[in-house]
């Protein structure tokens, strides 16, 4: 099942030129931008790992590309995503957001059900993936 | 618009046939003309150093009309080195230099990131890779300026971690010559022996260029512009005052081309800022808040008779 989410969630995965693209927009903008990965495809899974620290300050997409191709070195099998930082006051979140690296094979999620009181049924899902330990997960 | 011939359908056409390509119109494009014409004017002296330029624009330019038609010699090599003594204008030809290369289209945003040793290497273990790449990330689309580039390596101490620099700067020097061009600057002959020692740094760099100290007149005539930058002038005597001035000045211990007359100029409009302060009550013009006159040239240290006064003292 291909995970989705961040803005470009309804596209399929950009191309290298479209992220190159994306990234000058958000340097235009004067965004800081960087880099997550992580192996648990969990909805709900909010907080990656950091890869690297956020760059600021830079001018040309061609130092995040960089960042990018290491990090897609380091970790073929996990999700990456890139996020876009406004500083601007009254704002100072992410602006943007998207996938720029996802496993070759996503297998999906579990639906669970548990009894509750008075034959309540609760649901919840859990990745097939997170089966297996971190790191080896998607290998 | 397709300037090349397609030898499949074009029989009758060979390439011979091509209509001529317009150097004049792809110099005029590229506005890099003008921004030549500045830099004769706004920079004085420096023949070989303007004469070196001009060829690389030129050389620059003919690359871009011979990919226009398909001849390609792969992307050229634009690293350069500035070697000159201190104060020759290094840091402003190289801004320069960002944006005739942004003009040519060689740099894609044609700025100028200037850094030292101490922004590349780190402190510690595992310190400088991540400091160094944060330079280079910031500089990529631009220049990078590494100024007085032979503090990277430290022969004396083999544990110091300016070689670990060296390398990931010679790693992005060699793979990523479209995103980023780095010029290294500092004394002639310590960049000589940096280059020795690095005989990988110097055969990634396609440019020497050296810059000459200055003669005692050009020195004068970027007085002259730097004071009329400034909205400031200088009286007959005060001219010739100068003129001592920079003869003396020339011969003493550091002294540093046109940054030591900046350093000389700020000090002599102190000393008149505090000659008007002390006649106050008499009528000040214009002309009194514009001018600089002799004494506040002659009352410098360089007149005395010592030789041993230092830069910042005088």
């Amino acid at each position: 099942m291909r995970i989705t989410q961040g803005t470009f969630s309804f596209l399929p995965d950009l191309t290298d030129d479209q992220i190159r693209a994306q990234i000058e927009y958000c340097l235009g903008q004067g965004w800081a931008i960087s880099l997550e990965y992580t192996d648990d495809p969990h909805p709900r899974n909010t907080y990656w790992e950091m890869f690297g620290m956020p760059m600021f300050d830079l001018r040309d997409a061609a130092g995040v590309m960089t960042e990018v191709q290491a990090a897609r070195g380091t970790f073929p099998d996990h999700y990456i995503k890139l996020n876009a930082f406004d500083s601007t006051r009254g704002f100072e979140t992410i602006r943007l957001s998207f996938i720029v690296n996802r496993p070759l094979h996503e297998p999906g999620f579990a639906l669970g059900r548990e009894e509750a009181a008075g034959r309540t049924i609760r649901y919840t899902i859990r990745p097939y993936a997170t089966d297996r330990p971190e790191g080896g997960r998607y290998s | 618009m397709t300037s090349q011939t397609d030898p499949g359908t074009t029989a009758v056409g060979p390439a011979a046939s091509a209509p001529p390509l317009d150097l004049e119109a792809a110099l005029a494009d590229s506005q890099v003309e003008e921004l030549l014409a500045t830099l004769d004017r706004d920079l004085v002296g420096l023949v070989p150093v303007k004469t070196r330029i001009r060829e690389i624009a030129a050389l620059l330019l003919i690359e871009k009309l011979r990919m226009g038609v398909g001849l390609s010699a792969g992307p050229p090599s634009l690293h350069m080195s500035f070697t000159g003594n201190p104060g020759t204008g290094k840091t402003t030809v190289a801004m320069r230099m960002a944006e005739i290369l942004h003009r040519l289209g060689y740099s894609r945003k044609g700025h100028l990131v200037a850094v030292t040793r101490d922004d590349l290497v780190g402190q510690f273990i595992g310190h400088t890779a991540p400091k160094t790449k944060e330079v280079l990330k910031r500089a990529m689309g631009g220049v990078l300026f590494i100024d007085e580039a032979y503090y990277l390596y430290r022969p004396e101490n083999e544990r110091d971690y300016g070689q670990e620099a060296i390398e990931i700067l010679l790693q992005v020097m060699e793979n990523q010559r479209d995103d980023l061009v780095v010029i290294l600057a500092g004394y002639k002959d310590r960049m000589e022996r940096f280059f020795q020692m690095n005989p990988g740094m110097s055969s990634r760099i396609a440019h020497h260029v050296d810059f000459p100290d200055y003669e005692a007149d050009e020195l004068f005539s970027i007085a002259e512009l730097m004071l009329e930058r400034m909205q400031y002038r200088l009286s007959p005597d005060a001219a010739r005052a100068l003129g001592e001035y920079i003869d003396r000045r020339r011969m003493q211990r550091n002294f540093a081309n046109a940054r030591s007359i900046r350093n000389a100029l700020d000090r002599a409009r102190l000393r008149q800022a505090n000659r008007l302060f002390d006649r106050r009550g008499a009528p000040l013009g214009r002309e009194d808040l514009m001018t600089i006159e002799a004494e506040d040239i002659r009352a410098s240290r360089v007149f005395d008779r010592s030789e041993t006064t230092v830069e910042g003292s005088q």
